[in-house]
């Protein structure tokens, strides 16, 4: 299948700051592909690139095959959900609806504009919302329209920008929930921008890790959360975030150090790695080297427990069958066959 | 505290309106009234009162505004005319060029744009009289003395680096997604402009209005020195009334002077919800 978007080796400065390098990407005709990444790792501008609203220093942009890196944001016919949703106030929630619609150039008729602020509305449960003033709209109401205002008007990629970041958790929820539910019904290409990972992994067909301007990985959420291809990606994702260990293998084990044994290892003598474990895959009374409780977090069904094990904070989950309390001894002990290695290299 | 507010208010209020309620009786007087030795401050219908406090109310002086005085070309209101020519005018112009380079300023990465804008704040470093001689000069070059054109552009200088600079302010305020919304949305950047960015700063272009407006319709000291005919407005006017060989005429000149404020007390009050309001967003969460 012929990506519908496609990036290529696209770079963007803001001033002195490297904002984008060398960023590849494609997106699939009805894929809904996550853009993941922390705080000014560079995710709006990518989006704003792909948008037009800002401009490549290098690399093309191709919409479709064609080449659009030097289309005005007009001609690209793409829609854009603003974090701040960017409502007109004192606009009614019809007008800000119609005004897409009544852009020079798609010439429609007052007919066609009253039925499709309509069929939008109705898709999003804004029906009896339609006369309000914008200002005086929740902010769960204020994305809704915002994402009407999109879909009015049938664009060819939709381009969401933290939609959900300023709502409420359970709002939050169920907006994603009915956000997945609406590019099922819509079948348009979606790029949609978070640093929740919650939101990454339950919405995304595909994930895009990106960070400082340079994209990780992409894969789908199972490929990325359960073979991250590098620390820094194991660390974006689970909850709570992948313990990383600097490792050396000696007759048969993996030493942290001089600090102690962390697992059993197949792996040649005196190769030295990276080891990604996640919480869920250390035992706390597995029969390990001893380590010492630090926090305990109640996470509902389970337990998360900060250690001081190996010289190093670990987290890992615990069940709820057993208790435990800050400066308890356990012996944790991680599943061998599920460790991540990085990073190999030939020992000295 | 409360009654102290009220005091302080209340002598505030007496301060800024004795001098307009002054203006408006001595309009209402005859001009020996006007320089009595006595303080005729109360108006009676009828003619010589015995109490010194009571003058003759009469609206002579308006009827009078009509009239050419020795001494001067025309009628008050020809004068009036020259005055909102050339301050809406020059209003208008500060406005609408001060309201576009604030746009270009606030939203395009102009290179050297801090230094663009302290030059365009250093225009008013000097005070304007130490300009006057050089203005001249060039304006006797251009032959733009003696000419409505020649204040417009004056005062449309003189008043831009305000225009620039508050507008700056107020479209500052406006957030960016508002138009890229509208660029998204197929417009383009002029029409975003006008649909999205003006009705949103009309709050700040009255607010930088009224101030444009209000020094250009007091200004004196360029007017008296580059016109003595065609563009003379009412504040040249009306000191050049000194040297009337009748001597100075105050009820029409107080009469005159209070038509002559009304329209800016009038626009003042009009655009005060904007004054006060300045720019507010409801919908934009940050």
């Amino acid at each position: 299948m012929n990506p519908f978007l496609h990036l290529n080796g696209v770079d963007k400065s803001h001033g002195a700051t490297r904002a984008l390098s060398g960023v590849d990407l494609a997106v699939g005709p009805d894929e809904l592909l996550v853009i993941l990444g922390p705080t000014g790792a560079g995710k709006t501008t990518l989006l704003r690139v792909m948008a037009g609203l800002d401009s490549a220093d290098a690399g093309t942009v191709l919409m479709d095959g064609t080449d659009v890196t030097d289309w005005e944001p007009a001609a690209r016919d793409v829609a854009f959900v603003f974090q701040h949703f960017a409502l007109y106030p004192a606009w009614s929630v019809r007008r800000n609806l119609e005004f897409p619609l009544r852009a020079p150039g798609r010439m429609l008729g007052q007919r066609e504009i009253a039925d499709r602020v309509q069929w939008a509305a109705e898709l999003l449960h804004i029906q009896t919302l339609l006369e309000r003033p914008s200002e005086r709209l929740s902010g769960g109401e204020m994305q809704r329209v915002a994402i009407g205002r999109c879909i009015v008007r049938r664009p060819r990629l939709f381009l969401l920008d933290e939609p959900l970041t300023n709502l409420d958790a359970k709002l939050r929820e169920t907006l994603r929930v009915e956000l997945a539910l609406l590019r099922r019904t819509l079948a348009i290409p979606m790029v949609y921008v978070t640093h929740d990972q919650a939101e990454a992994l339950s919405m995304a067909d595909r994930i895009a890790v990106l960070s400082d301007g340079k994209i990780l990985q992409v894969g789908t959420p199972e490929e990325v959360y359960n073979r991250p291809e590098s620390p820094q990606v194991a660390r974006q994702l689970g909850q709570p975030a992948m313990n990383v260990f600097s490792v050396c293998a000696r007759s048969g084990h993996w030493h942290v150090g001089n600090k102690g044994v962390l697992a059993e290892s197949t792996a040649e003598e005196g190769i030295s790695a990276s080891l990604g474990v996640r919480p869920e895959h250390i035992e706390p009374r597995g029969g390990g080297e001893d380590a010492a409780v630090r926090v305990v977090e109640d996470a509902g069904p389970t337990w998360v427990l900060r250690v001081d094990w190996l010289g190093q904070e670990v987290r890992l989950i615990a069940g709820k069958e057993e208790s435990y309390r800050p400066g308890q001894r356990i012996q944790p002990r991680v599943d061998a066959g599920r460790v991540i290695v990085w990073d190999c290299e030939e020992g000295v | 505290m409360r009654g102290l507010r009220f005091l302080f208010v209340g002598v505030y209020l007496c301060l800024g309106t004795l001098p307009l309620l002054w203006l408006g009786i001595t309009s209402l007087k005859e001009r020996p009234d006007t320089i009595s030795v006595h303080l005729k401050w109360l108006p009676s219908g009828a003619a010589g009162a015995e109490d010194d406090a009571y003058f003759a109310a009469t609206l002579d002086a308006y009827r009078q505004l009509g009239v050419v005085y020795a001494g001067a070309d025309h009628a008050f209101y020809h004068y009036l005319k020259n005055s909102a020519l050339i301050g809406l005018l020059s209003t208008l112009a500060s406005v609408f060029i001060g309201t576009s380079a604030a746009y270009g300023f606030s939203r395009f990465p102009i290179p050297g744009a801090k230094d663009w804008l302290f030059f365009i704040l250093s225009t008013r470093f000097l005070p304007p009289l130490a300009v006057v001689v050089p203005v001249l000069m060039m304006y006797r070059e251009f032959d733009l003395q003696n000419t409505h054109l020649g204040l417009i552009i004056l005062y449309t200088v003189f008043n831009l680096s305000l225009a620039v600079w508050l507008m700056k302010g107020f479209i500052d305020e406006i957030p960016r997604a508002y138009e890229e919304a509208a660029l998204v949305d197929g417009y383009s950047r002029l029409q975003a402009f006008r649909l999205i960015i003006i009705p949103r700063a009309a709050s700040g272009m009255a607010v930088t209005g009224v101030f444009c407006l209000i020094s250009a319709w007091n200004e004196y000291g360029f007017a008296m020195t580059l016109n003595n005919q065609d563009a003379v407005t009412v504040p040249v006017y009306f000191a050049g009334l000194q040297g009337n060989v009748q001597g100075i005429p105050w009820p029409q000149v107080c009469a005159g002077v209070l038509l002559f404020v009304a329209p800016i007390i009038l626009f003042t009050v009009l655009v005060r919800r904007h004054l006060l309001r300045g720019v507010t967003f409801g919908t934009l969460k940050q």
